[in-house]
């Protein structure tokens, strides 16, 4: 008896498929299991056909599942688009009404959700609630957890009154008590009783707008894009109670350019895109990291190239990331992997801002922003906060009192009364103390022209030479002091992975798939891409026989980086049809790799 | 809230920075008038920010010894509104010319106008490219040669002011750099104004369009009996191109958004992240 399955269901968008999917991950979460969602949108407004995948676990899940062990058709079409995805010998639930499956290789229980919900029940908009309880008939879940959250959600929703509710419990008890009578159980999931735990269960936007709060953010401006929204319209909820304020911006340009604004005004200022949006914000980009004004910006990729597939995944931009914006512009590159990643690493994006004056990029993925996690509360923690050295003039006028500090003008004449301050003084670290705007700071203006250490425009070859090295040592002084990667696996592993973003999980299911099926295999996943944690990668890379890149776009990015930087040969792994990988599919490539049969493409 | 310096002379908000300006650009006029507009509203150098974008007359914050943020070409207005929203407290004004403010950011003015947050934008207006040398700008007349127009330009002339006003900007006033004391008393009003103060200035180019001679001639003050309330007489003022008028056309107050959104944390509170993730346990 394994106490953990995989459900999915497929419909029509409006029909209840996604709120009860929702509804069954928030109830098993709450009632303490592991929860790991994966649902597609439709492309229509209204209607149209999607579904939603949860992952239930009495043991941590890393993953989505190779494959649905119970697939609930609320249709035809959802049959056959999603009949392939079930598990040999899995379970097909269906409505006789709707249709009857051909025979297959798995076992069906036929339920008439249509039937119940309008005769029994009386209500059509009941059916997403008779396919909960019969859930709950068949593999154990008690019926107690969902009736909680649908309780909690419709006394919170403004369609609420008496009859909705007891109409909706009532669906919920008719249909378990359906199965109960009429289904004899032939399958083996079961999930039944797990121990309670202290979670909590939101998707990477979500925690991302907690993040940000928690990070101090006091400004945020954006405009309306999938899958980035949610950030928006998240930040414009939350913003005012935390004492922040909010611009729904014209474009992504204006919305960039008031976060500088913002910035320049020594606020924490973030905006959030997607791949569009982020190719119109390239030019502010450069500005930022010219005129050394920290930016946290969001990218939640979707798949390109263009409007692309705006409702699903890719790990397509990190060559735009990389070196959006003309000429040489450094930039540092976050990539979450999880939703704790999320939260936690939005503040270390405003701490790498702040402190080394440059635009963040902060790079999820559509189905990191959708994904919803059962995270244990201790991963929300208050942040730390690390702002800006803000420069005061009554220490620094006089050439500087703290002898200590590696941010301390190094060249004579820096701060010195003719020249009035020096906004971009050159130091050892390259970061200058920075004035902000109010009563008794020093003045200067913050320009996209090159300029000297005082900010005035200055073409000299000796100056711009000088101000280049100066903008990109912080880089190097930031790659010191950043968190490093941790490996995964084995210490003699003969195979690595080496991974970025939201596949993490995935990857780390592999492995210990791998690892039980006796491979000797390790991965190191990476979540700042910029500055590369450079020693780590090479003592990964020289500890395995090979390495395979397992990546969700078509030119495999990371691999080309790594391939630039190190000279690594890897085996790469794409994928590329707007759906995440499954663990079974970079365990296959491990195999593959392992029997010398891979037909994985291995240049550089 | 602005913090009163004493007694500052305009000499005050000059900067060591020497301008790049061609001799008798329309410019040095409109800068004598900025620094004057300030002195004259004792504005603490440290609590106000000139923002513009790029062009000959973008250079403008660099001239200036106060706060100032020269951004990228077009994008003056979301800058500063940002920086306003973020710090109500600054005097925030974006500078800049007919090029950053009609065309590359024509669609910023659109939605500063919508949200009537409180800065003030000066449009050094000379009708022609400077700064890349010689083409034609959406304010250049119709039929006008210039580099780009070897045929003759083929499109309407942009109208600031027709426009402004059709976005019911909440301050629309017109100023001429050859009389920078009218110039800088618009400044004054235009900074104190409570909203979106849209000031445009024309500002003759010597290099690649002279218009010196035609502006003398054809400017002329509003008339002493136009009411700044009207908005369709200054309608009326604004689709005038004959004679081309100078000072208030009009005014209105309304709430401005860095207000409003200031308003909402009035019962703000830190961020309780254990408070806060209640609502996903």
């Amino acid at each position: 008896m394994v106490n953990e399955v995989t459900i999915r269901i497929g419909g029509e968008s409006g029909e209840g498929t996604i709120s009860g999917g929702d509804i069954l991950a928030l109830a098993s979460a709450r009632w303490g299991y592991h929860v790991y969602t994966f649902r597609t949108f439709p492309a229509e407004i209204l209607g149209g056909p999607c579904m939603f995948q949860v992952r239930i676990s009495d043991h941590p899940v890393k993953s989505m599942g190779d494959h649905a062990d119970v697939l609930i058709c609320l249709n035809k079409e959802a049959f056959d688009r999603n009949v392939s995805e079930l598990r040999h010998g899995g379970v097909l639930i269906y409505d006789p009404s709707n249709f009857t499956p051909e025979i297959g290789d798995y076992i069906t229980y036929a339920v008439p959700f249509n039937t119940i919900a309008r005769k029994e029940i009386q209500l059509f908009q009941t059916k997403n609630m008779v396919m909960l309880g019969a859930i709950c008939g068949l593999f154990d879940l008690p019926l107690e957890a969902i009736v909680q959250v649908v309780q909690s959600k419709l006394s919170k929703s403004r369609k609420a009154n008496a009859t909705l509710m007891e109409k909706n419990l009532l669906a919920l008890e008719v249909a378990k008590n359906y199965v109960t009578e009429h289904l004899s159980k032939r399958d083996s999931y079961q999930l039944g009783l797990v121990e309670r735990a202290d979670r909590v269960v939101l998707n990477g936007n979500q925690a991302v707008v907690a993040g940000a709060l928690a990070a101090q953010c006091g400004f945020f401006a954006g405009y309306p894009i999938t899958p980035a929204s949610d950030i928006m319209e998240g930040m414009a909820k939350e913003l005012p109670l935390v004492g922040g304020t909010f611009l729904q911006a014209e474009d992504e340009m204006a919305a960039l350019a008031a976060v500088l604004g913002a910035s320049y005004g020594g606020v924490r200022a973030m905006t959030a895109t997607s791949g569009p949006g982020f190719s119109l914000m390239t030019e502010l980009i450069g500005l930022s990291s010219m005129a050394e004004l920290p930016a946290v910006i969001i990218d939640a990729q979707r798949a390109g190239p263009s409007t692309g597939m705006p409702t699903k995944m890719e790990q397509s931009d990190l060559s735009f990331a990389l070196h959006a914006g003309h000429g040489d512009t450094p930039r540092m590159i976050v990539a979450p992997a999880s939703v704790s990643d999320c939260y936690n690493l939005i503040t270390l994006a405003f701490n790498m801002a702040d402190q080394y004056q440059m635009p963040v990029l902060f790079l999820t993925d559509q189905s990191l922003t959708a994904r919803v996690e059962s995270v244990d509360r201790s991963a929300f923690k208050p942040a730390e906060i690390q702002k800006r050295e803000q420069y005061q003039p009554q220490t620094h006028a006089e050439n500087g009192s703290n002898g200590t500090s590696n941010h301390e003008p190094v060249l004579a004449n820096a701060g010195s009364a003719s020249h009035g301050y020096s906004r971009y003084a050159y130091t050892e670290s390259g970061v200058s103390p920075i004035s902000t705007p109010g009563a008794g700071a020093a003045v200067y203006t913050a320009t996209g022209l090159e300029h000297d250490e005082f900010g005035h425009p200055n073409y000299e070859p000796e100056d711009h030479t000088a101000m280049m090295h100066k903008r990109f040592s912080k880089l190097e002084a930031a790659a010191h002091v950043l968190p490093i990667p941790e490996r995964y696996g084995d210490k003699d592993a003969t195979i690595g992975i080496i991974g970025w973003g939201s596949t993490e999980g995935t990857i780390q299911e592999a492995v210990d798939r791998a690892r039980a099926n006796g491979h000797r295999i390790a991965s190191l996943h990476l979540k700042i891409l910029s500055p590369l944690p450079d020693q780590s990668i090479r003592d990964f890379i020289g500890s395995v026989q090979k390495v395979i890149v397992p990546e969700c776009n078509y030119s495999g990015q990371l691999a080309n980086l790594l391939g630039a930087k190190y000279g690594l040969q890897a085996i790469r792994v794409n994928k590329f049809g707007g759906i995440p990988f499954t663990a079974g599919e970079i365990l296959r490539a491990i195999e593959e790799v392992n029997h010398g049969t891979s037909s994985h493409q291995s240049h550089t | 809230m602005v913090q009163a310096v004493i007694n500052p002379t305009p000499k005050d908000y000059k900067s060591e920075v020497k301008p790049t300006w061609c001799p008798g650009c329309g410019d040095f006029g409109v800068l004598n008038a900025a620094f004057r507009g300030l002195a004259g509203l004792k504005l603490a150098p440290d609590q106000t920010v000139i923002v513009s974008g790029i062009g000959c007359s973008s250079r403008f914050p660099h001239f200036m010894k106060t706060f100032g943020f020269h951004s990228v070409h077009g994008r003056a207005l979301p800058v500063a509104q940002g920086l306003k929203m973020a710090r109500p407290d600054l005097t925030v004004v974006a500078v800049g010319g007919d090029g950053d403010f009609f065309s590359i950011g024509a669609g910023h003015l659109v939605h500063a106008a919508l949200r009537n947050i409180d800065i003030t934008v000066i449009v050094m207006d000379n009708e022609i490219y400077g700064l890349t040398k010689g083409q034609t700008s959406p304010t250049s007349p119709t039929g006008h040669i210039t580099k780009s127009t070897p045929y003759g330009l083929m499109a309407s002339q942009f109208n600031p002011m027709a426009t402004a006003l059709s976005l019911n900007v909440s301050f629309v006033a017109r100023g001429y750099s050859a009389k920078p004391k009218e110039l800088a008393a618009l400044i004054e009003q235009g900074v104190q104004h409570k909203g979106f103060s849209f000031i445009h200035v024309l500002s003759p180019c010597p290099t690649f369009y002279k218009t010196f001679d035609a502006w003398d001639a054809a400017t002329t003050p509003i008339p002493a009996e136009h009411d700044t309330a009207d908005r369709s007489k200054a309608m009326l003022l604004a689709m005038e191109t004959e004679q081309l008028f100078l000072g208030l056309f009009y005014r209105t107050e309304r709430p401005t958004m860095d207000q409003a959104a200031h308003q909402l944390t009035q019962q703000a509170k830190p961020f309780d992240v254990e408070q806060y993730m209640k609502r996903y346990a």
